[in-house]
C-alpha cells in the first residue's frame, strides 16, 4: 500500500478518524471498567471505616455529612456508624497541611462517648523510616505513645511533649507528629461539631 | 495569601520538581551542559507550563468534568500541551532566531517533558482552584530553573575535571544530582501559617 | 533468528536506560522497590509493544506532516485504556505508582520507538522491537529497584536479606535514586567497553 500523500485533506480525515476511533475504544473501556472501579473505591472506604470503629450495622457511606469544624473553610468528612438505631460512634476523615512533605491524611473513630477507638493513615508522604511510623508508632503499647482509649472532651487538645503536652512523639520526626495530631484534633472537632448538629442527646 | 506563598516555597524548595518528584529529568540531564542553554529551556518550560496549566485547567473544569469525560483527560491534557508547543516554536523561530537556534531540538521536546503533563494533571489531583494551579505552576517551573541553572553550572565546572573513564559524562552528572537533592532535602520541613 | 536479534538488541545495545538514556522519570520514580520498579517497567512494556504494533499496522494511512499528533493520540489512548484497567483491577499497584502511569504517555521512550522504529518496519518486527525495548526497560527499572531496596532496607522484593536498620536510608529517597542510577550506568559502560576490547 502507498503511503499517503501530506495534503490538506488526508491530513484531516486521517488524524479525524484516529482519534474518532480511539475515543470510541476509550468509551467502551470506561463502560466497563466504570462499576469495578467505584466499587474499589467505595470498598476502600468502608474497609478504612471498619478498621477504627467498633462494629455497625449500616452503612455509614450512605449517613455521610460534610462538617466544616468552626473557624475553618474546609469541610470534613464525618461517617456515623450505628447497631441497629443506637448511634455507636463516627469516623471522621480528617487532614494536616503541615506535615513534612505535603498533606497528610488520616481516618480517625471516635465511639459514642468520643474516646478515640482507631485510627488508619491514608496517605502521607513522609520521609520513610521517621515520619512514616505514625501508622503503627500511636497506638503501640509503650508508655505514653498510644493515642488509642484516649478520650479529649474535657476541652484539651493534644500535643507533644516537647510542645508541652502528653503524647510522645515519634523519634526524630517532631513535625510529622505535630501534623499527625493536629489533624487529630480537627476529626475531634468536626465529630463534636457534628454530634451538636445531627444527635440530640 | 498564606496558601499562595506556601505554595510557591512548597513547589520551588520542597518538592521541587526535578529533585523531589522526578519529572522532567530528560532536560534536566540533556540540556544542562551550558547555563545559557539551561537558562533559555528554563524560559520555555516556564512559559508553556503556566500555559498549559491554565488551558488544561480550564478544560478539565468547564468541559470534561460537566460531561463526565475525566478518563480522556490524558490524552486531551497531552494533545493542547502539544498544540502550544508547536506554537511556542513558531513564535519563537519568528521573534528569537538565536535562542530557537539555541534550544535546538530540545524544543520539540517539551511537548515530551512529563513536567508540564505532570503538573497538568496534578493540580486537578490536588484540587487547586484557577489562581492557585496558575501560581503552583509558575513555581513550579521557577523551581525547575533553578535546579536545571544550579545544575548547569556544577557540570560546566565538572567538564574541567578527570573523571575515570566508565563515570564520564552521564554518570558522574547523576551522581551530582544525587547530591544535589541530598541539598535539597534541607528545605524539607519548612512550614508556613 | 531475526526475532530474538531485535529483542536482544532492545534489551541490551540498545537498552533503552542504561545505553540511550530515554525515560528517565519513571525510571528514578518509581524504583523504590524492586517490586513497583517492575511492575512499572511491565506497564510501559505492555502499552510500547500496543502501541508499537498499531502504528506499525496504521503508518501508510498516517500522512508525514501529522504523524507526530497521530502517534501521540495512539499512545495516549493505550495509556488511557491501561490506567482505567489498574484502577478496576489493580488499585493498590496503581496508588503506588501514581501519577507515573498516565506519565507513561510522555516516555521518550515510547514516542521514540514510534518514529524511529514503528512507522517504518512491519507489525511483526515492531511487536519484536516493542518487546526487547520494553524487556530491557523492565529489567533495568528492577534492577535499580531492586539496589536500592537493598542498599536502603535490607530487602530485596521484600525478602528480608539483613536487618533494616543497617540500611541506608538515603537510597530509598530521591538523592540515593540519581547516585544509584549514576553507578549503575558507570557499571553498564564499563562491561560494555570490556566485552568490545577482547
Amino acid at each position: 500500500m502507498k503511503k499517503l500523500k501530506s495534503t490538506l485533506p488526508n491530513m484531516i480525515l486521517s488524524l479525524g478518524i484516529i482519534t474518532i476511533v480511539s475515543a470510541l475504544i476509550l468509551a467502551w473501556v470506561y463502560t466497563i471498567t466504570e462499576d469495578p472501579i467505584a466499587k474499589v473505591a467505595e470498598e476502600k472506604q468502608i474497609e478504612a471505616i471498619k478498621s477504627v470503629l467498633p462494629s455497625f450495622t449500616n452503612n455509614p457511606l450512605n449517613d455521610v455529612a460534610h462538617v466544616i469544624p468552626d473557624g475553618e473553610t474546609r469541610s470534613l468528612d464525618v461517617f456515623p456508624a450505628y447497631d441497629g438505631d443506637t448511634f455507636v460512634g463516627a469516623a471522621v476523615s480528617s487532614y494536616s497541611m503541615d506535615g513534612f512533605a505535603g498533606e497528610i491524611n488520616v481516618i480517625f473513630g471516635f465511639d459514642a462517648n468520643g474516646t478515640i477507638s482507631g485510627y488508619s493513615v491514608i496517605q502521607q508522604a513522609e520521609t520513610p523510616g521517621l515520619g512514616t511510623k505514625m501508622e503503627e508508632w500511636f497506638r503501640s503499647d509503650v508508655a505514653d505513645r498510644s493515642v488509642i482509649g484516649l478520650n479529649m472532651a474535657t476541652g484539651n487538645k493534644l500535643t507533644v511533649k516537647k510542645d508541652g503536652g502528653t503524647v510522645d512523639g515519634i523519634t526524630a520526626a517532631t513535625i510529622s507528629s505535630r501534623a499527625f495530631l493536629g489533624s487529630l484534633n480537627r476529626a475531634f472537632e468536626a465529630y463534636m461539631t457534628y454530634k451538636s448538629e445531627h444527635l440530640n442527646n | 495569601m498564606l496558601i499562595y506563598l506556601s505554595i510557591i516555597i512548597t513547589a520551588i524548595f520542597v518538592n521541587n520538581i526535578v529533585l523531589a518528584q522526578f519529572l522532567g529529568i530528560c532536560p534536566f540531564i540533556g540540556v544542562s551542559k551550558k547555563l545559557s542553554s539551561a537558562v533559555g529551556m528554563g524560559g520555555a518550560v516556564t512559559f508553556v507550563m503556566v500555559l498549559a496549566t491554565t488551558v488544561t485547567w480550564l478544560l478539565q473544569n468547564f468541559i470534561l468534568v460537566p460531561l463526565h469525560l475525566e478518563f480522556m483527560q490524558t490524552i486531551v491534557f497531552i494533545l493542547v500541551i502539544a498544540a502550544l508547543v508547536q506554537m511556542l516554536e513558531i513564535v519563537l523561530k519568528k521573534i528569537a532566531p538565536a535562542l530557537y537556534l539555541s534550544l535546538g531540538v530540545f524544543l520539540p521536546l517539551i511537548t515530551t517533558n512529563c513536567a508540564v503533563l505532570g503538573v497538568a494533571i496534578l493540580v486537578t489531583q490536588k484540587d487547586f482552584n484557577l489562581a492557585q494551579s496558575i501560581v503552583y505552576a509558575f513555581s513550579t517551573a521557577i523551581g525547575f530553573t533553578l535546579a536545571l541553572t544550579i545544575f548547569a553550572g556544577i557540570r560546566e565546572q565538572l567538564s574541567l575535571v578527570e573523571v575515570p573513564e566508565a563515570m564520564r559524562g552521564v554518570p558522574i552528572a547523576l551522581v551530582v544530582a544525587g547530591l544535589l537533592a541530598m541539598a535539597f532535602m534541607g528545605f524539607a520541613g519548612i512550614s508556613i501559617g | 533468528m531475526n526475532f530474538f536479534k531485535l529483542i536482544y538488541n532492545g534489551a541490551v545495545k540498545e537498552n533503552p536506560t542504561f545505553v540511550l538514556l530515554l525515560g528517565l522519570c519513571p525510571t528514578l520514580g518509581t524504583t523504590g522497590s524492586a517490586s513497583t520498579g517492575m511492575s512499572m517497567g511491565l506497564a510501559t512494556m505492555g502499552v510500547l509493544i500496543c502501541s508499537n504494533a498499531a502504528i506499525s499496522a496504521l503508518k501508510s494511512l498516517i500522512p508525514d506532516k501529522v504523524r507526530i499528533p497521530a502517534f501521540i493520540v495512539v499512545i495516549a489512548s493505550f495509556v488511557t485504556i491501561l490506567q482505567l484497567v489498574m484502577k478496576a483491577y489493580l488499585p493498590a499497584l496503581n496508588e503506588s505508582l501514581g501519577i507515573f502511569i498516565p506519565l507513561i504517555v510522555v516516555n521518550c521512550i515510547l514516542l521514540g520507538r514510534a518514529e524511529a522504529f514503528a512507522s517504518r518496519n512491519s507489525v511483526i518486527s515492531s511487536v519484536a522491537d516493542g518487546i526487547g525495548i520494553g524487556f530491557g526497560f523492565t529489567v533495568a527499572l528492577t534492577l535499580l529497584g531492586a539496589v536500592r531496596e537493598f542498599l536502603g532496607t535490607g530487602r530485596i522484593f521484600g525478602l528480608e536479606i539483613y536487618p533494616e536498620n543497617y540500611g541506608a536510608l538515603v537510597f530509598v529517597l530521591a538523592p540515593g535514586a540519581f547516585i544509584a542510577l549514576g553507578f549503575l550506568i558507570a557499571l553498564f559502560n564499563r562491561l560494555k567497553n570490556r566485552s568490545q576490547s577482547c
